[in-house]
């Protein structure tokens, strides 16, 4: 079975860490990384950007583009793509599509900082 | 993190909410910022043992209010108690005030404090040092660090400011449409203020001061999270993200300003230049351009180019051209004949600034330009003069010494000439 874990933080205080406080974290993460890799068992990896640069597609008869985050809780997380896009705009026609696709709801589309894309063996 | 760092990171993001709320109850800066500290003081003790609150702003609120509200009637035995202000106990403090946390009165207490320090009456270096003080919660001896003045002579400034704050008018009522968008507006160029603070700095004291940069960044996310759909603070964030993506290649190992041309482009902050990318992305959606948002876009030019001569100076031409209509100032002209000598050549750039030698006759950068074009020409001797008087109205020693770099060259290109006439 594949799992996802879902990171979740404060970012004013994860952005407010310095450049050598964000490094030792990562270092840490690193090891736990690293060894699943060689364990074959490590998918993607991906750090977002904060809040700040998200957009938000309600996926409405006709869909609505929002800035910011996607900040109900009415609805609860379902699923995620990563897609590779030239801009926003690239990207915001990807989810319109998806979305005519399986209309209600909404996606979020944020821009992703960090990307490792990972291999499981199964 | 050590143990305390948490509670650090936390009050420090929940100041401005805090200090802006406890503002509007007691609509005197001192007040709430005393009533702040002392609700940092208890969460000092109390958030080890029971754990962070769940929403550490409504925490510090309450708590602050409560306590303040007991100093006053401390203070005032003998005048009745006020009547709606009840005075609850510490631990219900987070229930009571969860139901009232309402999104867009924090979006209103958060700009009113930061558009109190941005008073016209006040000067520039005022504002940034009282936005400082209130809204960032730096200490005096932090800011006047960052300012390289004394800790007294800071001091002085800022109770100067706050005085000056105090005898005005500030305006409690929510904001209406059109004074939100003054306010924001306001708030936004005092925030740029702030960056070049940091930016300007000199290779010796880049270090120093670049905690001036970061923290005019949060501030920048901070306003651009209450106003999620303003594109010209997208184009503020993005602008000073871009800016300082590059802080690591400014300066070479002795502290001399390294030219963008000249820069380790490894060196710049591939998350930051991301960011900044993905919000002008945003920004342009809406289709309403401003001065941040070109400044911007201008910045994301250079930053996506690899190496300097994949500089895309055609775009920034156009880029700059549209900034002039929008905001004309020589200064800007001056930047935009930078472009222009790269794609048409140093004589039409030359040409494009000997109008602006009247308005720019005491300012650095036009005879640092001036010169580095002339130099382009083979007009050595000119090039020389207005490197000369560039020299003279340097404003830093960084600034100096990056000029003479160019007399030295200046002075190695005609030296073969020199050499053979002395060998006559």
């Amino acid at each position: 079975m594949l799992y996802a874990i879902l990171c979740y933080h404060d970012e004013d205080t994860v952005g407010s860490w310095t450049k050598e406080q964000d490094a030792t974290v990562m270092k840490k993460l690193a090891v736990v990384q690293d060894k699943l890799t060689k364990q074959g068992r490590l998918g993607p990896v991906a750090r977002l950007l904060p809040t700040t640069s998200a957009t938000t597609l309600r996926k409405d008869d006709p869909p609505i583009v929002i800035d910011g985050p996607y900040a109900e809780t009415k609805e609860q997380l379902l699923g995620f793509y990563v897609v590779d896009c030239k801009n926003l705009d690239e990207a915001l026609d990807v989810a319109r599509e998806l979305g005519a696709a399986n209309p209600g709801g909404a996606y979020e589309i944020r821009p992703v900082g960090l990307f490792q894309p990972g291999s499981t063996a199964t | 993190m050590t143990d305390t760092a948490w509670i650090d990171a936390a009050l420090t993001s929940a100041r401005p909410q805090a200090v802006g709320a406890l503002l509007r109850y007691f609509r005197n800066l001192d007040t709430a910022e005393e009533a702040f500290q002392n609700a940092c003081l208890r969460a000092l003790k109390s958030w080890p043992q029971n754990g962070p609150p769940r929403d550490p702003a409504a925490w510090l609120i309450m708590v602050g209010r409560n306590v303040a509200i007991d100093d006053i009637r401390r203070s005032r035995k003998q005048e009745p108690l006020p009547e709606d202000e009840a005075i609850s106990d510490l631990d219900d403090a987070e229930d009571a005030l969860a139901e009232r946390l309402d999104g867009s009165q924090y979006r209103d207490d958060i700009l009113r404090l930061l558009f109190i320090c941005c008073h016209p009456d006040l000067p520039a270096t005022q504002q940034i040092a009282l936005a400082l003080r209130i809204v960032s919660g730096l200490t005096v001896k932090q800011i006047a660090r960052a300012f390289l003045v004394s800790e007294a002579a800071m001091e002085q400034r800022i109770t100067r400011a706050k005085a000056r704050v105090a005898d005005a008018d500030v305006p409690f009522e929510t904001p209406g449409a059109v004074e939100r968008t003054e306010r924001l507006s306001a708030v936004a160029a005092m925030i740029y203020l702030i960056f070049n603070e940091g930016y300007s700095a000199g290779g010796d004291t880049a270090d120093i001061r670049a905690p001036l940069c970061e923290e005019a960044i949060r501030l920048a996310r901070l306003l651009l999270r209450l106003f999620q759909s303003e594109p010209e603070i997208m184009g503020l964030t993005a602008l000073l993200l871009l800016q300082h993506a590059r802080a690591a290649a400014r300066f070479d190992s002795q502290g001399a300003l390294v030219l963008l041309d000249d820069q380790d482009r490894s060196l710049w902050n591939q998350t930051m230049i991301a960011e900044g990318l993905a919000l002008i992305d945003k920004a342009m959606r809406h289709r309403r351009s401003g001065p941040y948002q070109i400044q911007a876009a201008i910045a994301a030019l250079h930053a996506r180019a690899a190496k300097p001569e994949d500089t895309d100076w055609t775009q920034i031409d156009l880029l700059y051209g549209a900034l002039e209509i929008m905001q004309p100032s020589p200064v800007v002209t001056l930047n935009r004949a930078v472009a222009v000598s790269k794609v048409r050549g140093p004589e039409a750039a030359l040409e494009m600034i000997e109008p602006l030698a009247p308005r720019l006759s005491n300012y650095f950068h036009f005879f640092g330009v001036r010169g580095a074009f002339l130099m382009q020409l083979g007009r050595n001797d000119e090039a020389r003069v207005a490197f000369d008087r560039a020299i003279a109205l340097a404003n830093t020693t960084v600034e100096a010494a990056h000029i003479r770099m160019h007399l030295d060259r200046l002075m190695r290109d005609s030296q073969p000439r020199g050499s053979k006439i002395s060998k006559k």
